[in-house]
């Protein structure tokens, strides 16, 4: 049930927003095409600003994996995560996830690079990226931007959710692709 | 802390290689590494390009807006201490639904002047009120409806169904919102046991806010 319900929603969320958003605009009298040419100009910058980003990340990561000490960290935590039946390949990713958002993209590409986008593996990595923002860039940003330097509890906050966003992940994952 | 990062992963496979003699595989990764950033960056064009452009559409026709409007009753209720018409609420909603479409871009300057309206209500200015607490909790778990970089990534791997992940990315993010709110309470309810605030006087600034979006 949880299982047919949740494909579903991946078969139709895309198709059911792009047309639902061009024709609800076509009745506001928006001039769909020339909107959606003027916003996908955007598009294009937003993607070559993160080059370098990606880049420098996806090198050390490279190093990282090829060097054999990402088997040496993922193997220290192998015993724990397998009693508890979770790859222990997504662990950096987890701990990445909250601290830096080029740094985490760049490791959940190299996991669906080496194990396959469909991959139990893929798949978990592919979630746990989308599911939650990185939250160390985004408090830095926003408290920065009005001079706060006492956050309270903002962070602790902010970490027990990414916390909770992949185990959710990894559990979701193991409901509907295992 | 990033530079922390990087530099670990870089020294930590450095000094890995030398141990176990793979230090040419490590020359070959720099290499294979700075080419799959590239490649990556060009395989997310396409999907950014037409999903930026589906999204300026939704702009154009009022979408952020109406959506910003469905969003008014939970932000009220996520936000007590906010008077009722103050700006703040509107660049609140206008980050909620921009962030829920995936427009990072469009959501972090609503952000930051949602936040410049609360530091305006906030007696500590560099303490972060309650109310910016929540609003940080709510960005840091943002709900995305659509994960499009992934999907274009999965897609570049040859994916036989890059959208698949779509349904529990969106189960996940809503968890991880529910979660971020529920601890945000609980932290915001025991730091004002702890921390009993001294009576303020009425604010003068709800009188001087005409209008939200």
């Amino acid at each position: 049930m949880v299982y047919s319900f949740i494909t579903l929603l991946s078969s139709w969320a895309i198709p059911a927003i792009i047309v639902f958003i061009p024709l609800y605009a076509y009745f506001r009298k928006v001039p769909v095409y020339e909107s959606f040419v003027d916003g996908a100009k955007d598009g294009f910058d937003t993607v070559i600003r993160i080059i370098p980003s990606l880049v420098g990340m996806m090198v050390a990561i490279s190093v990282f994996r090829a060097s054999g000490a990402m088997d040496l960290m993922v193997g220290w935590v192998r015993p724990f995560f397998d009693a508890i039946g979770v790859p222990s390949e997504v662990l950096p990713l987890g701990l990445l996830r909250p601290i830096t958002g080029a740094g985490s993209l760049a490791f959940a590409t190299d996991l669906i690079k080496q194990y396959g986008p469909d991959s139990l593996i893929g798949r978990m990595a592919s979630t746990i990226q989308g599911s939650t923002d990185t939250t160390i860039y985004v408090l830095t940003v926003y408290f920065g931007a009005i001079g706060i330097r006492k956050g309270r509890y903002a962070l602790k906050v902010g970490l027990l959710s990414d916390l909770i966003g992949f185990a959710a992940a990894i559990f979701v994952c193991y409901l509907v692709f295992a | 802390m990033v530079n922390i990062i990087w530099l670990f992963f870089l020294v930590a496979g450095f000094v890995v290689a030398m141990i176990t003699g793979r230090i040419d595989e490590v020359t070959k990764a720099v290499f294979t590494g700075a080419e799959t950033g590239v490649t990556v960056c060009f395989g997310l064009i396409s999907v950014m390009v037409f999903w930026l452009g589906i999204m300026r559409i939704a702009e154009d026709a009022g979408l952020l807006d109406k959506i910003a409007k469905l969003l008014s009753p939970i932000v009220r209720f996520l936000f007590p201490d906010v008077p009722k018409n103050h700006p703040a609420l509107g660049y609140i909603m206008s980050n909620m639904s921009a962030n829920i479409l995936g427009l990072g871009n469009a959501a972090t300057p609503m952000g930051i002047k949602a936040m410049q309206e609360l530091q305006k209500l906030n007696p500590d200015k560099e303490t972060a009120s309650p109310a910016m607490c929540t609003l940080l909790a709510l960005n840091t778990s943002s709900i995305t409806i659509i994960p499009t970089t992934l999907i274009a990534i999965r897609m570049n791997y040859g994916s036989a169904n890059p959208a698949e992940i779509v349904g529990t990315t969106l189960i996940a993010t809503i968890i991880a919102t529910a979660g971020a709110i529920l601890i945000d309470r609980w932290y915001r309810n025991r730091y004002a046991r702890l921390h009993p605030i001294p009576p303020i006087p009425p604010s003068t600034s709800n009188r001087s806010a005409p209008k939200a979006l």
